[in-house]
């Protein structure tokens, strides 16, 4: 246990007050004490009756996409549970997902049904929040599921949930899929092949449903996969656009909407120019982030991978669109502006992560502003109208780079911790996975601060060794990761994204690989990868509770109401995952450079935990 | 396709113990009255991609598959397969979860398995076709940085096939066409594209793996040259020239020696397998 406090601050001016308004949720079923109104937290009320997506997300008794919201904020204004009762929860009831493969799934909660997709070979459960224990009403297991999928996949078999829209929940499936399942009947309604498992297409990313469009990201980065992000019916499963993030400007759904704020995304055909003659088609730029929505814009914001190939010698220039975001027309897939977090990544760091969309007073002045913790080690905060950075700055340790250029956007790059092929390099600092990966951090309108789960880590490259695949030999670099500065692997940081600093952080042994959610009881939960779920205050990160879980945890925490008017919160428990593949895909300790290195980190792991998929519910007694 | 043999191991154990495996195994009851020959005989477990020509597939048309059962013949043996895409996690999926005891074609340098003696010793190839009369043999012709040259590809991870190395290295960049390693798996042969191109004339020259370049190369309508590269490597990290051997799990040493012995014996079978199928030697 390595849970020390570091940095606290006084507690905000806004504490007590906020213990008083958290009671405030309209939607609460139970008795709910009074509330006094406040305007800002508006956006959080609906109706139980809502249908529309855009009031149902808004509704803290149920939990309908992975992020809560389209703003991706995951936060609820529940406040059952608050930091004075969080010591006394209890576990409600478990459900084993049957499977033993990394859990990143978040569940979700429409109608008094949770709904739960596991792992490969992903397998949808409705449970029935109504019965005692949740008992499961009905499973959904996709047909002809491509076993091929499994030997495809980059980074252990996980999937990171399922959404509900229109009385249906959608999902994908490793081997490319998209699922539309009745959510009363459990009955299919459609199945949309969106990516080509034979060309190395995978799909682990939860879609997002916006205005009847389900959104569908793919991954595969390291196969020569060409990204792209697929808008389908949700009547039909057809393909209403499909937005490629390399290539000419008609493919990448690049026309005259697209301002892009900065002068090296202005051009004809970047996505061509940008790259050797022919490099874009093999060039990565994979999708398996988060995707968020502005419904008053009508804009959705998603972040694009790595650029291939890996020896960044082949492929001169920025690499457009990889390691960037756009912002798109839903009903288009438009482009109306992008930005590049990494210009010609030499590092594999994504630009997938979650992409908050906050109204904050930057300079005395209100701005719709877009909040990114990127796999490069810095927090942006993006005007989301025009993609400006407003501020970027560092999270962790970070030797790859100095800074971020606000006049011209770009990062500025460390020549000599650039890695390439023969090349010793050590001391990279965010390695391969990132100062942060898939796992998302979630806001607080009430603290005003972002709660971001990360790990601490660097990696040495050097040397080479012999490796095959599909027959054909080569080389390649000997990768080997270990704790950044500090010794610990795992970060949990509260942000101020306005002063650009974490007000305070708690160091955990592990990498944070969980998501985390923050309620109007002023907690914040989070899991650690050797199996404890956490309550921690969310003005000062005091600990205030805390579980062991049956494996490691990298799922995404939720909560809502039950049929019973009380609050639950749950969490899948599961480990594997890229950083947990030493567990759940039984790699050899002894081979520091197994899962791409990260296995050195890792090796004592195994010792800390077991794996196996299993979900709790928390409640209060 | 799974193996029927899938989770039993096997080695050199007598034919008591082997009948038993056999039994538990199918979970058939085994007449001691009337023995089956068949049933008695001696597993090879072996772990192999099920669609990649030229080295395997699942109808056993891959030259891995024929040395596979030379050497199962052997050993007084036959081979039962269990299929897995030959891709990262291959070894983690397959031969150390106990799913097989043999895995063909490995670099004999791989950390991953144990490598028996070398099979074989390949090399990258430049791949032309032979009207072109190009007589290209070293990656530091001139003409390199001229012609369209045609070259595999991995996506990222710290890892990229040698001759794209080799090319970037030298600066040749612009007139370069990346197919990727894997291909097309829909396909029968999802290694061809690259060698197709080079029959089409989408590029010039390409550079290609040994063995997949002569097995394909074979199949094009047009003649096609074939010249290993050269240099041999790269200094000081880049070899272009593998040594291959089978892998087997690491500490399994009797099983390699059992291995070594067959290779030793069945040397000039497997060079006419090789043959046969068009694999360049160097």
């Amino acid at each position: 246990m390595m849970a020390d406090i570091a940095g606290r601050r006084a507690a905000r001016s806004l504490g007590n007050a906020s213990l008083l308004l958290i009671a405030l949720c309209t939607a609460c079923k139970g008795n709910a004490p009074a509330a006094r109104h406040l305007p800002f937290l508006d956006r959080y009320h609906s109706s139980p009756a809502a249908t529309n997506l855009v009031q149902l997300q808004r509704d803290d008794g149920q939990w309908v996409m992975p992020a809560k919201n389209y703003e991706s904020t995951r936060f609820s204004s529940l406040n059952q549970i608050n930091a004075g009762n969080v010591k006394t929860l209890k576990v409600a009831w478990t459900f084993s997902t049957g499977n033993d493969r990394g859990e990143e799934a978040a569940p979700i909660v429409v109608n008094n049904t949770m709904y739960v997709v596991t792992p490969f070979p992903n397998i949808l459960y409705a449970l029935d929040l109504t019965q005692p224990g949740a008992p499961a009403k009905w499973s959904y297991k996709p047909k002809d599921m491509n076993n091929a999928a499994k030997g495809v996949a980059c980074c252990d078999w996980v999937n990171r949930g399922c959404v509900y829209a229109n009385g249906r929940i959608f999902f994908n499936t490793l081997d490319g899929k998209t699922c539309a399942v009745d959510a009363q009947t459990g009955k299919e309604v459609w199945v949309s092949q969106v990516a080509d498992i034979n060309r190395g297409e995978s799909i682990t990313m939860a879609p997002l449903v916006v205005k009847n469009k389900v959104l569908v990201g793919d991954s595969g980065g390291e196969f020569g996969v060409r990204g792209s992000l697929t808008a389908l019916d949700t009547e039909t499963g057809t393909q209403v656009w499909k937005a490629f993030s390399t290539g000419p400007d008609n493919e990448c759904l690049i026309g005259p909407s697209f301002h892009p704020h900065y002068d090296s995304d202005k051009g004809h055909d970047l996505g061509v120019k940008t790259w050797p003659p022919d490099g874009w088609k093999i060039g990565g730029g994979t999708t398996w982030g988060w995707i968020s929505y502005d419904p008053a814009l009508d804009l959705i914001y998603y972040g694009t991978g790595n650029p291939g190939p890996w020896n960044s010698e082949q492929r001169p220039g920025d690499n457009k669109w990889t390691c960037g975001v756009f912002a798109r027309k839903p009903d288009t897939g438009e482009a109306v502006w992008f930005y590049q977090w990494s210009a010609h990544d030499l590092y594999d760091h994504d630009g997938v992560n979650e992409l908050v969309l906050l109204d904050l007073p930057v300079n005395g002045q209100v701005r719709k502003t877009l909040l990114h913790p990127d796999r490069n080690g810095y927090v942006y905060m993006l005007d989301r109208t025009t993609g400006e950075v407003i501020s970027a700055n560092p999270f962790t340790y970070i030797t790859t780079s100095t800074g971020v250029d606000l006049k011209t956007g770009r990062l500025k790059a460390v020549a000599e911790k650039a890695v390439g092929f023969g090349r010793v390099t050590r001391m990279i600092c965010p390695p391969a996975p990132g100062a942060k990966d898939y796992e998302p951090s979630a806001y607080s309108p009430l603290t005003k601060l972002l709660y971001i789960p990360h790990a601490n880590l660097c990696e040495d490259a050097e040397g080479v060794q012999a490796n095959y695949i599909a027959g054909t030999p080569y080389v390649g670099a000997n990768v080997k990761m270990y704790a950044g500065p500090g010794g610990n692997r795992g970060v949990f940081d509260a942000w101020d994204p306005l002063t650009g600093k974490a007000v305070w952080s708690i160091k955990e042994n592990f990498p944070v690989w969980s998501g985390t959610v923050v309620t109007a009881g002023n907690v914040v939960f989070y899991g650690t990868m050797d199996g404890w779920f956490k309550a921690v205050d969310a003005t000062n990160g005091t600990l205030l509770w805390q579980f062991k879980c049956g494996s490691g945890i990298i799922g995404q925490p939720v909560t809502y109401l039950g049929p019973d008017g009380k609050q639950y919160v749950s969490i899948l428990a599961g480990v594997g995952g890229w950083a947990g593949a030493i567990v759940s895909g039984h790699l050899d300790p002894h081979d520091g450079t197994g899962a791409l290195g990260f296995v050195n980190a890792m090796t004592d792991l195994p010792q800390a935990t077991t794996k196996g998929g299993m979900l709790y519910t928390f409640g209060l007694p | 396709m799974t193996t029927r043999a899938l989770g039993c191991r096997l080695s050199g154990v007598g034919a008591f113990a082997a009948a038993l495996f056999v039994m538990s195994c199918h979970g058939a009851p085994v007449s001691t009255q009337q023995p089956s020959p068949a049933k008695h005989q001696r597993i090879l477990r072996v772990c192999a991609d099920p669609n990649n020509l030229p080295y395997s597939n699942d109808r056993q048309q891959g030259f891995e598959n024929d040395i596979a059962s030379l050497i199962a013949r052997d050993l007084g043996a036959r081979v039962a397969y269990t299929w897995w895409p030959q891709r990262r996690g291959f070894v983690r999926m397959t031969l150390k979860r106990d799913q097989c005891d043999v895995i063909m074609g490995i670099p004999s340098n791989y950390e991953l398995a144990l490598p028996t003696a070398p099979y074989y010793r390949s090399s990258y190839v430049f791949v032309s076709r032979s009207d072109r009369h190009l007589g290209i043999t070293s990656f530091d012709d001139p003409r390199m940085k001229k012609l369209k040259i045609g070259v595999q590809m991995i996506g990222n991870d710290h890892v990229n096939s040698p001759p794209a190395h080799a090319l970037a290295s030298r600066g040749i960049i612009n007139n370069v066409t990346g197919y990727t390693v894997y291909g097309d798996y829909r396909s029968q042969a999802p290694g061809r594209d690259i060698v197709d191109a080079v029959a089409k004339g989408d590029v010039d020259l390409a550079v290609v793996w040994g063995p997949q370049a002569g097995f394909f190369a074979r199949q094009e309508r047009v003649p096609l040259d074939i010249v290993p590269v050269s240099p041999q490597i790269d200094l000081p990290f880049l070899p272009f020239v593998f040594d291959i051997s089978m892998g087997v799990r690491r500490g399994d040493v009797a099983m390699r020696e059992e291995l070594d012995r067959a290779i030793e014996r069945r040397h000039d079978e497997i060079d006419r397998i090789l043959d046969r199928y068009g694999v360049p030697r160097v």
